[in-house]
């Protein structure tokens, strides 16, 4: 029995299924030793152990092959330390986003992460990674982290990084496990590099026909922080940039002018940021992508990374994209070959195997049985 | 048949050195009190070539190296006598630049600045800028994840590597890419200083140029006025593209060697580059100043024309070779700390030059707190080199004590493989030996470096069975 390492743990319910696969127990961890406790224990009677944080993306990718214990972070939700002079904060994996960025803002700071689920964990976000607008200009959650500790399947407590920006020393096991999705071992800690929060914000906002080419904005000298596209399945899509920093609306204005018209707003739209819906797709694609009848498409026409709901037969679809683009169904039913190709999926493997030979960890989430 | 003769089979006879006198060109890097001969250097110009290379080495169990321009500053590319160097100073072709998608594909042996100059008349440019980049290579700055003066605010080598060709330890050649669903495996490559394969092809980010840029020059009387400074601007909201700054010796040496011009009076200067849309760069300036002006900096130059401005950068970017004008040999060390402790380390840095009788110049990316210290000695008084080490070990101490790293840009090579049990514990490093022997089990690809005791990878350990109705 764990009753002696005082880690709480109950007996699953309908709630905690993981795409579908219902675990035996939950356990919530208050500390990275009681992680580590709960994966010594399971590694000891090879149970198969998936992480979750705020549940927002655990239907996301595969379905585990097995699942044994959901390790619950949720009652890991501190800030270990925040030392705004750096411009650095260490959290506990499973604190919710929003509730960092309400801390963070007392300090005129911010993760500068958008993310799309509100009730997502930074354990989550690193695991599951999903693109936001101001990617563009501030990169993913892999360029913001700059620290991380992380528990493997047999026990075993690592940390990489630091809590300086700046740092070459060893391997950088938090971009490692950055799109892990729970497969090589569990998030704990993470430290990340904040932002200023802009002193101003502006949106300008225009109507299109189908796909625009954002190829204006990017060529001016503008520095927009993002550039986002909203196509519906249906009717007129819409593109909205932002601008940030002391001279927000003059650079709006001035891109207005460039772009023949648009409206300039210091309010986001409505969508701006948010998933199109179910079942979800990610998109990765550098040109003016073919986009099926009946999909809705959101994302960056800066970065060629995009979310895509509808439905849609996916190996049709991929046949209709260049060479380079990537397809793959995040959540919902999924037609078609999930996954697509994937030319680092021979070397995914070997790591999967060195980190959890056991295949205890979230087995299966990923391609190729990873 | 031996490793040479089978290389020689397949390549021309003029790319496999042998001779000794040749090999000795490679006996080290920037680094240049570790020097080994390889056994051979080969200097192939495609991927199939490298790949054919390190399959010979796969065969033989050979060790190999890469190097590309030899500037590292941790003996990363010091060779191994009973290895092969691969060198890719043949492999220097621009592939392909794609302006509307903003990015290049480029061989490893292109050198850093050549990337820029390759796209800046259309109004572009690559982001990440070592001092050495009319030198360095590519390859060299994925291997070290290399970093700049301008990486405050753009990020380092890591942030604008979108895709690579490697060839792995077994000689495969493969794609890891930023588009990859699952494991970054990009970023965990990047900075693995090359010891997880040879980069062979890599494809960068790159930026529009920005529409101003504007380099201030202020002199403050020391360096705790100059910190107070940093301090105030990265709180006032402000992120500068750049934050340079330099102690009284640093400016005595960069005066000396390329009389840059700085105020004599200054105990310590500050150089603020900001750049961006200019509105914003204009507030900005203003803001910055001010700050500068009331935490006690007693002069202020703004470059008016790009002359100024590479008159400024000229006495920053020359620093490390300036102290040789100042001094017969120095260490260049490059530590990191948080930059709210940096107050703190510096004064320790002076406390050590009082107790061991050696001075330390100090240049440094104040606005990441990326330290170079540059520990003066003389090479031919008995001690003062082995004192001089000490020092220089006792700062990358300063640095672990505040929670600081061992190495910011340089990369742990041979020098720092040492320190790294005093950063992280043998969880840790075991840890980061499980990528170690996913990408390379043999150990052939760049062994002795980053890790200071390398471990065999062993059999994976078998799967253990239990009845779980003993835990819960
Ligand atoms: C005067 C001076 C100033 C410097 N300033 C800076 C600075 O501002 N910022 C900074 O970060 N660094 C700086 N450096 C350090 C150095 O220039 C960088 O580390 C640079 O990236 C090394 O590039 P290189 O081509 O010379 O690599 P090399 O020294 O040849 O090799 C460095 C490492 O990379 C590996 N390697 C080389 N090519 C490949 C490849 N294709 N695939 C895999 N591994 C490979 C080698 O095995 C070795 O481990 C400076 C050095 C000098 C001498």
């Amino acid at each position: 029995m764990l009753g002696h390492t005082g880690v709480t743990v109950r007996e699953a319910g309908p709630g905690d299924a993981v795409g579908g696969v219902l675990p035996r127990w939950v356990a919530r961890p208050e500390s990275v030793d009681e992680i580590s406790v709960v994966l010594a224990a399971c590694a000891d009677a090879d149970l198969a152990v998936v992480p979750a944080g705020g549940r927002s993306k655990l239907g996301w990718a595969a379905p585990p092959e097995r699942a044994d214990v959901l390790l619950d972070l949720s009652l890991m939700h501190d800030v270990l330390e925040h030392v705004a002079g750096d411009l650095v904060v260490r959290v506990q994996a499973g604190i919710p986003l929003a509730r960092l960025a309400e801390i963070l803002a007392k300090a005129g700071q911010e993760l500068a992460l958008d993310v799309p689920f509100p009730e997502a964990t930074v354990g989550g976000t690193l695991a599951a990674p999903a693109p936001g607008p101001r990617a563009y200009r501030y990169g993913n959650a892999r360029d913001l982290l700059i620290g991380v500790t992380v528990v493997l399947a047999d026990g075993t407590v690592a940390k990489a990084g630091g809590k300086v920006v700046k740092n070459v020393a060893g391997y950088d096991l938090g971009k490692l496990f950055t799109g892990s999705y729970g497969t090589l071992g569990v998030i704990a800690e993470a430290t990340f590099r904040l932002h200023p929060i802009a002193a101003d914000r502006c949106w300008l906002t225009f109507e299109c026909e189908g796909w625009e080419d954002a190829g204006v904005l990017m060529r001016s000298q503008l520095e927009p922080s993002a550039v986002e596209i909203d196509r519906p399945a249906v009717g007129m899509s819409m593109v909205a940039a932002l601008f940030e920093g002391p001279a927000a609306r003059e650079r709006a204005l001035v891109a207005r002018e460039l772009l023949g018209g648009g409206e300039v707003c210091a309010e986001s739209p409505p969508w701006w940021g948010r998933p199109p819906g179910e079942p979800l797709h990610s998109l990765r694609c550098r040109v003016a992508p073919h986009i099926p009848d009946g999909v809705s498409v959101r994302g960056s026409l800066a970065t060629g990374v995009y979310l895509a709901s509808g439905p849609a037969d996916l190996d049709a679809w991929r046949s209709e994209l260049p060479g380079h683009a990537r397809l793959v169904g995040l959540s919902g039913e999924v037609t078609g070959d999930r996954w697509g190709p994937n030319p680092s999926l021979p070397l995914m493997r070997r790591v999967k195997e060195r980190f959890d030979p056991g295949r205890r960890m979230s087995p299966g989430r990923l391609a190729g049985g990873v | 048949m031996t490793v040479i003769d089978r290389l020689d089979a397949l390549f021309p006879p003029d790319r496999v050195i042998t001779d000794p006198v040749r090999l000795r060109t490679y006996e080290c890097d920037g680094l240049t009190y570790h020097r080994a001969t390889p056994m051979v250097v080969v200097l192939p110009e495609t991927t199939e070539e490298i790949a054919a290379v390190v399959k010979v080495c796969a065969e033989f169990g050979v060790p190999f190296v890469a190097r590309g321009s030899g500037t590292g500053l941790s003996g990363g590319a010091l060779p191994r006598s009973d290895g092969v160097l691969i060198v890719t100073s043949r492999m220097r072709r621009i592939i392909s630049i794609d302006l509307d998608q903003r990015r290049a594909v480029v061989e490893p042996g292109v050198t850093n600045l050549a990337i820029t100059e390759a796209v800046r008349d259309r109004g572009y440019y690559y982001a990440p800028d070592p001092s050495s980049q009319q030198i360095c290579s590519i390859g060299g700055n994925v291997a070290e994840n290399s970093g700049g003066a301008h990486c405050l605010k753009y990020g380092f080598t890591v942030n604008h590597v979108l895709a690579l060709e490697v060839v792995t330890p077994n000689g495969e050649i493969m794609e890891i890419s930023e588009d990859d669903f699952g494991y970054d495996l990009l970023g965990a490559f990047v900075g693995s200083e090359g010891t997880l394969g040879i980069a062979t092809k890599i494809t960068v980010r790159l930026m529009r140029a920005p529409e101003a840029v504007t380099t201030l020059l202020a002199a403050f009387p020391n360096i705790e006025a100059g910190g107070q400074a940093v301090s105030a601007i990265v709180g006032a909201g402000i992120v500068p593209a750049a934050i340079e700054m330099m102690d009284a010796l640093a400016i005595e040496a960069a005066e000396a060697a390329v009389a840059c011009g700085y105020p004599p009076e200054a105990g310590a200067v500050l150089i603020v580059e900001l750049d961006g849309p200019a509105a914003e760069v204009e507030s900005q300036l203003a803001e910055v100043i001010a700050i500068c002006v009331g935490t006690g900096s007693f002069e202020q130059r703004v470059a008016a024309s790009a002359d100024e401005r590479a008159k400024i950068w000229k006495g920053r970017k020359s620093a490390f070779a300036a102290v040789g004008r100042i001094s017969p040999a120095y260490i260049v060390q490059d530590g990191v700390v948080p930059r709210t402790s940096l107050g703190e380390v510096l004064a320790g840095i002076d406390a050590l030059q009082v107790e061991f009788g050696i001075r330390v110049a100090n240049v440094f990316h104040a606005g990441d707190g990326n330290l170079h210290p540059l520990v003066l000695f003389d090479d031919t008084a008995p001690g003062e080199g082995h004192r001089a080490e000490i020092v220089s070990g006792r700062i990358l101490d300063l640095c672990i004590l505040h929670g600081g790293s061992i190495t910011g840009e340089h990369g742990v090579g041979v020098d720092k493989a040492r320190y790294m049990p005093r950063m992280f514990t043998d969880a840790d490093l075991d840890t980061m030996q499980r990528v170690r022997c996913a990408f390379d089990p043999g150990g052939r690809s760049n062994p002795g470096k980053v890790f200071p005791t390398p471990r065999l990878c062993g059999e994976v350990p078998r799967v253990r069975k239990g009845s779980p109705g003993e835990i819960f």
